[in-house]
């Protein structure tokens, strides 16, 4: 029996040393090249060598906004891993297991009842399939030719995918992946209780790139012009170090692994003052370590982007999960009155376009700009419109002709905002800027005059609220009035968006309002939030002491209204629909 | 999902938006800058204070190799020496508390046109900024490092410094200082500096020299001048100073600086131990190394603006 789908979730779970990682990517790239959205979602453990991992990816001909509550068919790979993902499959889902590893007599009863189960002996069949070293690598590739016979995969474009990945390396490697790959795909699923063909895809005709966020973010920062940038290692950060590293010099720039955090970001800092907007980034505690030189970046208002790929906290805390607990550092973090920009990108094609926006906020500004991903975001691979990169591409290189005059933290400066111009810029006049985290008067020298200190704080706030005018409006989802609204932020769109569907289908007067700008936060919100009984805001963060979360804080702030609450948690896990339609439920009754 | 809203226009390119232009000048029509043409803001420093004179022998190098006001390029962390690019008529940054190493790196790295010098005390160099001390050595940076050790922590006043001698009594060890302190020439060396050498601000033709050789070393080069704060460890390095009784022993003619261990033994004792250059090598510098990556990356992509570079890694991601 054939069915026609339009979404299915898989989850694949087993250790990571098998290859999951790489099937969820063929699969995603598959269905990037289809014209289907693809989201994915991983867990890899943060001891990196063996343990469970997953990949979860949804697979749809329309538009996919999560990762999936419940997935609709599991892969096992061992009995752990069965009996940890079995609870996320949906009741008469289908379970693939390996039955090398997992003895069907040893199923209990009542699970057959309510999933319907497949073995197959992968491992033993991927030995035989690919010739008797008793090693059972290139199982993952054996199941995605199971997968591709179940879900009806375009054959010739995973043979290709294939191709392209083994290519380069020995080709016997390549005609060994390819071997695995038919021997699952011929495997006679005489036990498989359905077969599916996903219906045709939506975005028919149009290209499509498939990413993680990572990526997208550090090509977005290479397309924005950035051509400088310097970092120290930590998950989830380390990928946008690593690409750039590779890719900067290429265009002629370069990034640079520095002994620590704080190194790391007065770098960046210096390169900015070097005359083009540098980068810098972390996440979880490298962040702490940067908040002095950030700091000082707004005091000397130098732009400067600052990528936070929010983990979970506080200190070490949980490496590899996803949560938005970083947002009072990125907004508050440092002392002083030190007012900066935070962006936070709600997916994977937002973070490409976020990073841009970010390097021509702080050049505009000339203020520091933190980027404010998650693990979720930065690990996912998503599938999105292959950008105009004729037109989007920037070209920001600086320009050192001389001046007759210049005095950087100019007060009467028409916009109100400061511009540096680089070392290596004459000045007619013989009187030089010097740039500094010292008060200053307006050529960059100390003072400890109160009327500067007023005046140049109130400089480097209106300079933001200046860019709050001027900050898209964002647009509620659902109706512009009801019972409830959900602000999101971040990753939490996704789902968010989801749960007013299904809550709207139900009937319920529930709409969403995503944030990307959370400071300077957009105008007029407060009157989005009249038109709304309630308005809770979903986070992945604690509620903390104050009963809300770091974001609904921030807006309880600023608009004083009790009726913001809060609808947080601290799971290391994405939000699921449910748990959200559950939460407001609550909060409504 | 749609292609994202896109609000923020490119600035034009330059950074000197309100700046009208000015006519060029060739190095020809200018003069060599005189000390009033390159001195700021009159220094903060006590009077006496041993920084004075490392500030007119900055002067003087810059009138005497004919720079120019726009490629002269000061930084420094903090501290009383740190205030440096205030008194400096030049681009100058100050940065944060030992730190200042790894800023003027991102000057240097990102701007291969300028010669970055940067100042500091102890405290700043050895002490917070220690950890950047031994990689911006190690990486072989191309700039100059000039710490003005005064044994002590002067802005704060008066706090033990990691080159403070033991038996120092300040306002945190007033029993005398118990800990070893720092050997700065050692600790370059051993952290792969390319240029080490040793000065004291009494000497200012030494200073000079010293500063001149290091702006002229092709990588990372670090010069210790000992540099007395009068107000709070007077009489510091009067073992060096011949007016006052002390003996200012260049290093011996016969040193070979690219003798690691002879330099090390030359720089056992320190107090007030030998002046000059203790040790120079020449080791490719990552200015050198980071342009030759680039070089070898952009043979590859020679003829394609960028975004066609960039639009070959999405077509692989198809
Ligand atoms: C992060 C931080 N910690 C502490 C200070 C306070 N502080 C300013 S200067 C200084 C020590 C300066 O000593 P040194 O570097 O030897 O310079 P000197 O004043 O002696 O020239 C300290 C501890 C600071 N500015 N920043
Ligand atoms: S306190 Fe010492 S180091 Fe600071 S200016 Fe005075 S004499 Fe110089
Ligand atoms: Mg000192």
């Amino acid at each position: 029996m054939v069915s026609k789908i339009s979404e299915a979730v898989i989850r694949i779970a087993g250790n990571s040393q098998d290859g999951i990682q790489a099937i969820g990517g063929f699969l995603a790239r598959l269905a990037g090249r289809s014209e289907q959205e693809v989201m994915t979602f991983m867990t890899i453990p943060s001891t990196i060598s063996g343990g469970p991992s997953i990949f979860q990816v949804r697979i749809g001909s329309g538009e996919v906004l999560s990762a999936g509550d419940e997935a609709d068919m599991l892969l096992a790979f061992y009995d752990h891993s069965y009996t940890a993902h079995l609870g996320s499959l949906r009741k008469g889902g289908i379970v693939v297991y390996d039955s090398d590893h997992l003895k069907p007599e040893a199923i209990p009863a009542e699970n057959l009842s309510k999933y319907r189960h497949v073995g197959v002996p992968i491992s033993s069949l991927t030995i035989e399939a690919i010739g008797g070293t008793g090693r059972d690598k290139g199982k993952n590739v054996y199941a995605l030719g199971l997968l591709a016979r179940m879900f009806d995969l375009n054959v010739p474009k995973l043979h290709r995918l294939l191709q392209e990945r083994f290519t380069g390396k020995d080709p016997k490697i390549a005609e060994t992946a390819l071997n695995a790959f038919n021997a699952g795909y011929n495997y006679t699923l005489a036990t498989a209780p359905e077969l599916f063909q996903f219906k045709p895809g939506e975005n028919v005709g149009q290209a499509q790139v498939v990413m993680s966020g990572n990526e997208a973010l550090a090509y977005g920062l290479i397309a924005a012009g950035v051509r400088f940038g310097a970092g120290y290692p930590i998950t989830p950060w380390s990928d946008i170090m690593e690409l750039l590293r590779r890719e900067l010099p290429k265009y002629g720039g370069q990034f640079q692994q520095c002994e620590d955090e704080i190194a790391s970001v007065s770098m960046a800092i210096g390169a900015s003052w070097g005359g083009r907007v540098a980068v810098t980034g972390s996440s979880g505690p490298g962040i702490s370590l940067k908040t002095e030189a950030i700091g000082w970046a707004v005091m000397a208002e130098m732009p400067l982007v600052v990528v936070d790929v929010q983990r979970g906290g506080p200190s070490t805390g949980m490496p590899t999960n996803i949560e938005q607990s970083d947002l009072n550092i990125a907004v508050y973090g440092g002392h002083g009155d030190s007012p900066r920009v935070v962006i936070a990108p709600s997916s994977v094609e937002d973070c490409f376009y976020s990073a841009i926006e970010a390097v021509n906020i702080a050049r505009k500004y000339s203020t520091p700009v933190i980027l404010l991903t998650d693990q979720g975001i930065a690990t996912r691979i998503e599938a999105f419109k292959e950008p105009d990169l004729q037109k989007v591409v920037q070209d920001i290189s600086p320009d050192y002709s001389a001046v007759t005059e210049h005095k950087p933290y100019d007060l009467s400066a028409p916009d109100g905002v400061t511009r540096h111009i680089a070392p290596g810029t004459r000045v007619a006049s013989g009187k030089y800027p010097v740039v500094t985290g010292l008060e200053h008067d307006e050529l960059g020298h100390p003072t400890g005059s109160p009327k500067l200190h007023v005046q140049m704080t109130a400089k480097r706030r209106n300079k933001l609220k200046k860019l709050a005018t001027e900050l898209p409006a964002p647009v509620v989802y659902g109706a512009p009035e009801g019972q409830v609204l959900l602000v999101s932020w971040g990753s939490a769109q996704g789902p968010v968006q989801e749960a007013v569907k299904a809550a709207r289908a139900a009937g319920k007067a529930v709409s969403s309002l995503h944030i990307k700008y959370i400071s300077p936060l957009p105008n007029d919100l407060e009157k989005i939030f009249e038109a709304f009984t309630h308005v809770f805001v979903v986070e992945l963060n604690d509620e903390g002491v104050n009963g809300i979360g770091q974001f609904g804080g921030l807006l309880r702030v600023r608009y004083a209204d009790k009726k913001i609450r809060g609808i947080t948690k601290c799971d290391g896990l994405t939000w699921k629909v449910r748990e959200i339609l559950d939460r407001v439920a609550a909060l409504t009754a | 999902m749609s292609e994202m809203a896109f609000p923020f226009a490119v600035l034009p390119r330059g950074a000197n938006t309100n700046a009208t232009p000015v006519a060029p000048l060739t190095d020809a029509d200018r003069k060599p800058l005189m000390k009033k043409d390159v001195s700021a803001d009159h220094p903060t420093w006590c009077p006496g204070c041993g920084d004075f004179s490392v500030l007119a022998l900055y002067f003087k190098l810059i009138e005497k190799r004919r720079m120019f006001h726009e490629k002269i390029t000061t930084v420094a962390g903090i501290g009383c020496s740190s205030r440096f690019p205030y008194f400096v008529q030049a681009h100058g940054a100050h940065f944060i508390h030992g730190r200042a190493l790894p800023f003027a790196s991102g000057v240097a790295l990102s701007r291969p046109d300028l010669h970055v010098f940067v100042f500091g005390g102890d405290g700043d160099a050895f002490s917070i900024g220690g950890n950047h001390f031994t990689h911006t050595a190690r990486k072989n940076v191309k700039l100059t490092y000039v710490v003005m050790d005064n044994n002590v922590y002067g802005l704060t006043k008066n706090q033990t410094s990691p080159t403070s001698p033991l038996g120092y009594k300040s306002k945190t060890d007033v029993w005398g200082a118990k800990d070893r302190p720092v050997n700065p020439i050692k600790q370059a060396i051993c952290a792969g500096a390319t240029f080490v050498a040793r000065s004291s601000s009494t000497n200012p033709n030494h200073v000079l020299a010293m500063m001149e050789q290091a702006m002229d070393h092709d990588g990372f080069s670090f010069v210790q001048i000992l540099s007395e704060c009068v107000e709070f460890y007077p009489g510091a390095f009067d073992n060096a100073n011949p007016r006052k009784g002390g003996a200012f022993a260049e290093v011996p003619k016969e040193h070979d600086v690219t003798d690691e261990y002879a330099s090390y033994r030359l720089a056992e004792d320190l107090t007030p131990g030998k002046f000059g250059v203790i040790y120079k090598v020449n080791r490719p510098t990552k200015n050198a190394n980071e342009a030759q990556i680039i070089a070898d990356h952009q043979a590859k992509t020679a003829g394609l603006e960028p975004w066609q570079i960039l639009k070959k890694n999405f077509d692989r991601m198809k």
